[in-house]
């Protein structure tokens, strides 16, 4: 049983869609277990000024994808990376059991957009 | 229309059922006149319900419903008088209600062999045959399948089985009150049904258990239902069922024509409206009320809460939906790899449904999946690897 806060989500998705021009991208999850979710962020001065993302998933993964949107937007890359899985399923007032362990990938998906913008970053000043 | 998770009571079915709980309450094994009351409505049902199999009266073993009749079939033919060891042939698409037990049976030293499907779901006969061995105790086949609906050639599996001399069981869960049903001409000496699935109530099924089969009974106490189902019978159920049945054989004929209208309606629209959208299962040998869809880069779970709320009731066969990493077992022994089996979709009609609904549900569909693949990060450029990103276990 979904909470009503996860159905919401689910309905109605915050932050649907891509940036073409994504300063990270994280992409985490596998087609063969039901749940693939790829993050777009904008950095601007440390903070995440936009974020976007795109899910093959059940209803769980759709509400956690879109809360993340909400949670990591406006946030500093210190704070976001803080985020847990533990986080995104609180603020969605619980999620079941079994979604807990393979439908909650959006906190890895934030986290692994930051690394994509931060190895980027790194790779970007080693040149100049 | 998710009417193969269950269905509605029927008024008529209800109506019978009422007085066996306020004033005909007694327990059908008493002698005085409240138990003589019950027994008489119990044999009564007992008898619609041999008739709609074509069956006798003393072949109709009351039970709480088709997991129990299949774990009764299974278990109490294998292990009759105790013995622990034995081969069974059943298939790769059965219920877990067998499939199960079958397990349970193998750690007992018991050897299973689950014979496979082509990738419309059909079981080969001759394959059947080809497993058989000298000491193969119990051949159990379902007469059609719960999730894409397809119709086994049972007639030619029990004539298998006899020539040989092996009890033949079948799970005819989902075949109630959709196909006619002979258990003398399809050469059946077991067979499970289940009330709630055409119409009766929950909590009560039948196990049908041809004369001089042998079998065990795996509830023992009381000795009710011929020693093969103690505990008292559940009396209002069985009223129920049998009322259910007795309507099942009435309307059987025009039920099954309007749902196979509107089915096969069903399974021509959906290709047509949606791209990219496939049916799963066989063209013909199909239950009259079941169609089975795929679309790809989208999940079912999401598909069926989309569909929920504009008011329809569906299933899938997607891992999410079964609390497990794993898609249904039964499209997977079609062929078909984990990522189409988490895009399906099973619309199961009932008698009630109308040709209404089945526009609604056409009208509706196309939108619902082009919104998940809005969110969805595939599409035909960009199609679903095999194994993108990590592994399932997080």
């Amino acid at each position: 049983m979904y909470s009503d806060k996860v159905m919401a989500h689910f309905a109605n998705p915050h932050n649907v869609g891509e940036i073409t021009d994504a300063d990270g991208i994280g992409k985490v999850g596998n087609p063969q277990c039901g749940d693939v979710m790829w993050l777009y962020i904008k950095v601007k001065d440390n903070i995440l000024t936009d974020i976007k993302f795109k899910t093959f998933g059940c209803g769980a993964a759709i509400a956690t994808s879109s809360m993340i949107t909400d949670l990591a937007k406006g946030k500093t890359l210190e704070e976001a990376k803080k985020i847990s899985r533990q986080d995104v399923a609180d603020s969605l007032d619980g999620l079941p059991p079994t979604k807990m362990h393979c439908s909650n990938l959006a906190a890895d998906a934030l986290r692994e957009a930051i690394k994509d913008y931060e190895s980027k970053l790194a790779s970007k000043a080693k040149a100049t | 229309m998710d009417h193969s998770a269950t269905t509605r009571v029927l008024p008529e079915v209800f109506d019978a059922m009422t007085p066996f709980f306020l004033d005909k309450f007694g327990n059908s094994s008493s002698i005085h006149s409240f138990g003589r009351e019950a027994k008489v409505a119990l044999e009564d049902s007992r008898k619609h319900v041999a008739s709609l199999l074509n069956a006798d009266p003393t072949e109709i073993i009351f039970t709480s419903g088709g997991t129990e009749s299949d774990n009764l079939a299974v278990k109490g033919v294998a292990m009759y008088k105790g013995k622990m060891k034995g081969h069974i042939i059943t298939t790769k698409v059965e219920h877990h209600a067998i499939l199960e037990p079958c397990e349970f049976l193998k750690r007992f030293g018991f050897e299973v062999t689950y014979i496979p499907v082509s990738s419309e779901g059909l079981i080969d006969p001759a394959e059947i045959e080809r497993g058989i061995r000298n000491d193969t105790v119990l051949i159990s086949v379902m007469m059609a399948n719960n999730e894409i609906g397809t119709i086994q050639p049972i007639r030619e599996i029990g004539r298998i089985a006899q020539s040989k001399s092996i009890p033949f069981h079948t799970d005819a869960v989902q075949a109630i009150g959709k196909l006619p049903i002979d258990v003398k001409a399809d050469n059946i000496d077991l067979l499970s049904l289940s009330a709630h699935k055409f119409h009766g109530p929950k909590g009560v099924g039948v196990l049908y258990v041809r004369k001089g089969t042998k079998i065990e009974p795996i509830l023992q106490g009381g000795g009710q239902e011929r020693g093969l189902r103690s505990s008292t019978v559940n009396v209002a159920g069985a009223v129920g069922l049998g009322k259910a049945a007795e309507m099942a054989r009435r309307d059987l004929e025009p039920t099954a024509e309007k749902m196979k209208r509107l089915r096969d309606k069903m399974l021509r629209a959906v290709p047509e409206l949606i791209p990219r959208s496939y049916v799963n299962g066989h063209k013909t040998k199909r239950l009259v009320n079941n169609a089975h869809f795929r679309f790809d880069f989208i999940e079912g779970e999401g598909l069926i809460l989309q569909l929920d709320f504009k008011g329809i009731a569906a299933s899938t066969g997607s891992a999410c939906s079964t609390g497990s990493l794993e898609p249904s077992h039964v499209l997977l022994a079609l062929g078909l790899t984990h990522q189409q089996a988490h895009g399906s979709l099973r619309i199961t009609l009932g008698r009630e449904n109308t040709e209404e609904e089945v526009d609604y549900l056409l009208e509706v569909l196309p939108g619902v999946v082009s919104k998940l693949r809005e969110i969805s990060p595939f599409n035909e450029s960009r199609p679903m690897g095999p194994s993108e990103g990590g592994s399932c276990v997080q």
